[in-house]
């Protein structure tokens, strides 16, 4: 059985951190994923009208781009794109006539029946690893870090894609409790950050940030974990604009649940890409005494 | 808003065109309040799911599609997942989206959004909020 990677657009510019951390962790686990060779966007959200079957045209292509390529299953680190491929592939198993004029519409590709597993990288350690290896593989064990496991939405919802019990998700805790981190359950681990909405809705987007920073700060969270680069803007990124728009949303730095992966493994902290994260991430570890100076 | 309510709206061709669409019946809500109540985005909106699903069950979708409620929709689907009725209720929102995003009227004109803004942000954001705003 081969894994292809699907990386997305997002992963080779803006969130580079998320996508070197995450590779740098596959060698050093010792398990593989070859990167596709021609991919193309997802389009990023699952097309919800029934009538319109031409957005599904793109993830189905990365589809039988990696059935091409021989392989059974293929991973992604995205949680955007994880929603979009896996949503497309039961689309294609399921619907027998939308996969028939997709089939048709994309008549010089291979046809394509979904016979490639789509799997999110978290859940890829966790079948492939296990949390218990995961934890024997540990060099720096993240001691003392209290850090929110933060899932969004894309990797629990709707249900027939989620890798977990929407409602009662426990894999990205586990995760985190195998790198040694105390992972610290808070009631908006699964609430959305406002996501697309930023673009055209800030002050509305601003505020469903905030509930999310919020309810962090209230289990006095030190960290947040995530795997969705539009997470990572939101409460990341934008989190100064956050805080300048409401009261009493605190300070708590967001990673990419690879990047703290990464340093418990003890993998060079130059890999950790922490120059894309905001000051207070490396801040924060350097508090903690779990990296001495990061490069900038 | 005093909304006229009759067979002919109830029986009318965009509430048709809704359910349609989204391939869901607004009818199985039994208005329960369980999405509205769960939704990440209604600090702005006019009406919420329970009444945007109580309108479609009484016909009155060009009521409906007036409302910047759809445009505040995050596709987050917790409403979908918490519904007792089962019903995907960002399929209708979507529906309610594209009725008016397949008219030629975007939400969002793409030269209006700021450049420094774009800078940033991740291209997915990009990607999917044009997807959503833009017909």
């Amino acid at each position: 059985m081969t894994v292809g990677y699907y990386p997305g657009c997002t992963l080779k510019t803006k969130a580079k951190n998320l996508e070197e951390t995450a590779i740098a962790c596959l060698e050093a686990l010792g398990l593989q994923a070859i990167e596709l060779p021609r991919w193309n966007c997802c389009g990023a959200v699952f097309s919800l009208a029934d009538d319109d079957l031409i957005h599904h045209v793109a993830p189905v292509r990365d589809l039988i781009r990696a059935h091409d390529e021989g392989h059974d299953k293929v991973i992604t680190l995205c949680s955007m794109c994880y929603n979009t491929l896996a949503r497309a592939n039961l689309l294609v198993r399921n619907d027998e006539e939308k996969r028939k004029t997709l089939n048709l519409f994309m008549d010089e590709e291979t046809d394509y029946a979904g016979e490639v597993e789509v799997q999110h990288y978290l859940d890829f350690l966790r079948t492939e690893l296990g949390w218990d290896k995961l934890k024997a593989a540990v060099k720096k064990p993240l001691d003392g870090l209290r850090v929110g496991a933060y899932y969004g939405c894309t990797l629990l919802r709707p249900d027939d894609v989620a890798i977990e019990p929407p409602e009662t998700p426990q894999m990205f805790n586990d995760f985190l409790a195998a790198l040694g981190a105390e992972a610290v359950p808070f009631n908006e681990a699964t609430a959305c950050c406002s996501s697309y909405q930023i673009l055209g809705n800030e002050k509305a987007a601003l505020e469903a940030s905030a509930t999310v920073l919020r309810g962090a700060a209230n289990a006095k969270i030190e960290a947040l974990a995530m795997s969705c680069p539009v997470c990572e803007y939101n409460l990341g990124r934008r989190a100064g604009d956050v805080r300048a728009a409401h009261e009493g949303v605190g300070e708590v730095p967001t990673f990419y649940f690879t990047q703290l992966l990464a340093l418990a493994l003890d993998l060079p902290v130059d890999t950790l890409g922490l120059g894309q994260n905001e000051p207070e991430a490396a801040a924060l570890l350097q508090s903690k005494n779990l990296v001495a100076a990061v490069p900038a | 808003m005093p909304y006229k309510v009759s067979v002919k709206t109830v029986k009318g061709p965009l509430a048709a065109k809704v359910k349609d669409m989204s391939g869901q019946d607004p009818n199985m809500c039994f208005q329960c309040g369980l999405c509205a109540g769960s939704c990440p985005m209604t600090g702005e909106m006019e009406i919420f799911t329970r009444r945007v699903m109580h309108m479609l069950q009484l016909g009155l979708a060009d009521a409906v599609i007036t409302q910047r409620m759809a445009y505040l929709c995050a596709s987050c689907h917790t409403c979908e997942v918490r519904c007792p009725r089962g019903i995907e209720i960002p399929k209708v929102v979507e529906a309610l989206r594209q009725l008016t995003l397949r008219e030629g009227e975007n939400f969002l004109a793409p030269e209006d959004i700021p450049k420094d803004k774009l800078k940033d942000m991740p291209q997915a954001a990009i990607v999917a909020g044009l997807r959503k705003f833009t017909g």
